[in-house]
């Protein structure tokens, strides 16, 4: 290669400090302007703030390697606190995994659980709006993906109160070994023992997800270890993230009337409005990839060997893509091409069901609530990896 | 019933009246030559002396046969050379007599209607190709790899067949190209494609371009799964079902919610034609890999043409992806709820 390549700008703040935990954005901003590609000096490893440069790490899967564990450590150095599933895997491991996996969850099979997934949505709605006031957070957000996707998977009713912190274990342990990381994992033997328990075929459901993976054991795709894996993969990846997708999308709904209004008149932009807010609010901010050999990006030079942490939610607001009003919200935009659900290889696989999920309830929404306000301002949740809110009290009009 | 787009060398028969002017050239026959088993090249030249309008790998021509039998071909011609068009056509003893009338009739010197040429396979940049074609499945590769070659960047064919006799272009590819980049897997020599082996690494930043039988695009796009969503293009051609029909003339599109209603011309997809009028589909890939424009249909019958719809879903005709998916023939009008 004979592009010329410089060392990083090196960079001093702290990503994982609970200010920028809690308020990401003026943080990020001020790391992008450091530079697309940066040295970040309290994790050691290189910042990927840019949307080029952050596109390029996900869709160039060979030299940005997900084996390495998407969190700071290279856990094939050093065993990972769990065995490795399909997010953290490269081909051909991965192949298989993700064949049976896109097998199983695809537009098909997800469009047929729409009617399941819409009844509880629309009595849980259909209670709040006996209210003025409620926590668009712990009374919907949290409450609507935990009714309908451990059916979807076909989990058993006992146990499963363990999957939050199930999920908010996996996630924090993206990030370093703080004190969030530590509080996380404090009953996390328990969480996973259950967990996986969960996972095995005898424990799941005859037509849930669960069994469409086991049946691909049966065809020879993959193993039975690989089996559990891949439903243990959907529990872990699949309840936060959506919860925090819903919570998110009404964070930003509730500071916007108008678009709110405009959406009841034309509630087929519910869709745009929804991947406008995974844009601006996305719920999966950082992870990490390991280089194979020595690179270049972004006109910075990277070893064989490094971890890079991947900044989306700094990648979804890059002025140079998405233009100078980056971090507003805007029903006109075009926001598709955003990396909230990743890209290329390992891009999510639970997107339709994620889309669904958020789809059913913003709709369900929209028919009943005619004006959603903010009363207090919503509390976001400490935690290293995931955006979101704890809390979010919100006070509503309805038709009378 | 399950339509396939259908085009190409072994292509679907389609009845539909000729429409008169708008698109259409006369042509002559310049040159018929065997090929390969079952296999004629034609050389069509345009019979006013004019060039041909530009054309992109992954074109095709309609070509009219007569009593109103018209029957798609891919280009595989040079794409450079705007003064002729060259199609490959493969003989199906069992087809309604397209593919036999092409063998029998064209000889050089006759006058022939066919469409300009039209893109339903378009090329994407990316820095990588892996090409797979299933006989005369070659003919719109031949140009993608022209391309791919021009371009400067890094590509590999997989072309399998019965035999040698039987892959047309098969040697003059080689030649061309050499072994390295040119793979040939003649059955009777070295056995079927091993697709697994050929598809079982996927590769940063390549886009796998196939085109073939039913059966081996099947087995491709299920192993494909496993690659980056977008990745697989393929265009699908059946020697022996009738399909719905790739509508070659325009339709119209209702837009329930809206209240509008738009005309779809050829060379356009429903989406590009709805969002002309202002109204907006989420879409992703534009292509008919990620079902993000999935729209729901009120009535009429769609052809669908996308990679992500079951089977199941495709004879249900209650949904269909708007990005690639058009109005089956005969249906003139879809009812979307848009
Ligand atoms: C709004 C909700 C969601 C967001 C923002 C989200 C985000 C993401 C992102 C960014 C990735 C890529 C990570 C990487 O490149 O390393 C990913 C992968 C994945 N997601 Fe999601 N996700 C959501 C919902 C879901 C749901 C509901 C499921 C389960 C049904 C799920 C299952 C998965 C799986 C299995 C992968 C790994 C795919 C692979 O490695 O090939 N996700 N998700």
């Amino acid at each position: 290669m004979t592009t010329s390549t410089s060392e990083p700008i090196v960079f001093t703040g702290d990503p994982y400090n609970e200010e920028h935990l809690l308020n990401p954005y003026p943080f990020l901003a001020s790391l992008q302007e450091a530079g697309s590609v940066s040295w970040l000096e309290s994790e050691q490893t290189y910042a990927i703030t840019g949307y080029d440069e952050v596109y390029e790490v996900l869709t160039d899967f060979e030299t940005f390697v997900s084996s390495g564990g998407l969190g700071p450590r290279d856990i094939r150095k050093d065993d990972g606190w769990r065995p490795p599933s399909i997010l953290e895997s490269d081909p051909p491991i991965h192949t298989l995994m993700r064949r049976a996996l896109t097998g199983v969850i695809n537009p098909g099979t997800v469009r047929a659980l729409r009617k399941d997934f819409t009844a509880p949505a629309v009595s849980l709605v259909e209670a709040l709006v006996q209210r003025n006031t409620f926590d668009a957070i712990t009374d919907l957000a949290e409450k609507y993906p935990i009714e309908v996707f451990p059916d979807a998977v076909g989990i058993p009713q006992e146990g499963r109160e363990h999957l939050l912190p199930y999920g908010n274990m996996v996630f924090n342990a993206f990030g370093p070994e703080n004190y969030i990381y530590h509080q996380a994992f404090a009953e996390g033997d328990e969480h996973a023992r259950v967990v996986m328990n969960a996972c095995k075929r005898e424990s799941l459901t005859d037509s849930g997800f669960g069994a469409g993976i086991w049946a691909k054991v049966g065809e020879g795709l993959i193993t039975e270890e690989q089996a559990t894996l891949l439903v243990r993969a959907l529990l872990s990846a699949g309840v936060d993230t959506t919860i925090f997708g819903i919570g998110n999308t009404l964070s930003v709904l509730a500071r916007h009337p108008e678009a709110w209004e405009r959406l009841r008149k034309e509630p087929s932009l519910a869709k745009f409005a929804i991947d406008e807010a995974l844009r601006l609010e996305s719920p999966f901010q950082k992870f990490h990839r390991t280089t194979t050999v020595d690179t270049e990006l972004g006109g910075v030079g990277i070893p064989a060997g490094s971890k890079v942490q991947v900044f989306i939610g700094a990648a979804n607001r890059d002025p140079k893509k998405w233009g100078a009003d980056a971090n507003e919200f805007s029903l006109e935009r075009t926001s598709s091409g955003h990396v909230a659900f990743g890209m290329g290889l390992h891009q999510c696989v639970g997107q339709p069901i994620a889309r669904m999920e958020m789809e059913i309830v913003l709709q369900q929404l929209l028919e009943k609530v005619v004006s959603i306000e903010l009363v207090g301002e919503p509390k976001p949740i400490l935690h290293n990896v995931l955006r979101g809110f704890e809390s979010m009290p919100v006070r509503i009009t309805t038709q009378r | 019933m399950t339509p396939q787009t259908g085009r190409l060398g072994a292509a679907v028969d389609t009845v539909k009246p000729v429409a008169s002017g708008a698109g259409l050239l006369d042509v002559v026959v310049d040159a018929a030559e065997h090929v390969a088993d079952q296999v004629v090249s034609l050389v069509l030249r345009r019979i006013d002396g004019e060039s041909f309008p530009e054309w992109a790998p992954g074109a095709h021509i309609d070509v009219h046969l007569g009593d109103g039998l018209t029957r798609q071909y891919s280009l595989c011609s040079d794409l450079n050379d705007r003064e002729v068009l060259r199609i490959g056509v493969l003989r199906v003893p069992d087809s309604r007599g397209g593919s036999e009338a092409v063998h029998e009739k064209l000889v050089a010197g006759t006058p022939l209607t066919i469409s300009a040429p039209r893109n339903n396979f378009p090329m994407i940049d990316s820095r990588k190709y892996l090409f797979i074609a299933g006989g005369i499945g070659i003919t719109p590769i031949i140009p993608m790899i022209e391309a791919a070659e021009a371009a400067g960047r890094e590509w590999r064919l997989v072309y399998g067949g019965r035999s040698r006799h039987s892959m047309a272009f098969a040697q003059s590819l080689e030649d061309a190209y050499g072994s390295t980049k040119v793979n040939l897997y003649p059955e009777d020599e070295v056995g079927r494609l091993d697709l697994n082996a050929i598809l079982g690494m996927p590769r940063a930043h390549m886009l796998v371009y196939a085109c073939g039988p039913g059966g081996m695009l099947g087995a491709i796009e299920d192993l494909c799964m496993g690659w980056p969503p977008g990745a697989l293009h393929l265009e699908r051609f059946s020697a022996d079902t009738l399909g719905a029909g790739s509508v070659s003339a325009p339709f119209e599109v209702e837009l329930a919610k809206a209240g509008r209603i738009v005309t779809v011309q050829t060379n356009e997809s429903i989406l590009d034609a709805v969002e002309k009028v202002g109204v907006r589909i989420l879409s992703s890939c534009r292509a008919g890999l990620c079902g993000t424009c999935e729209t729901n249909i009120l009535s009429g019958t769609p052809e669908h043409r996308d990679a992500v719809l079951t089977e199941a879903d495709k004879d249900a005709n209650e949904v269909m992806l708007v990005c690639v998916s058009r109005a089956a023939a005969g249906c003139d009008r879809l009812v979307l709820d848009l």
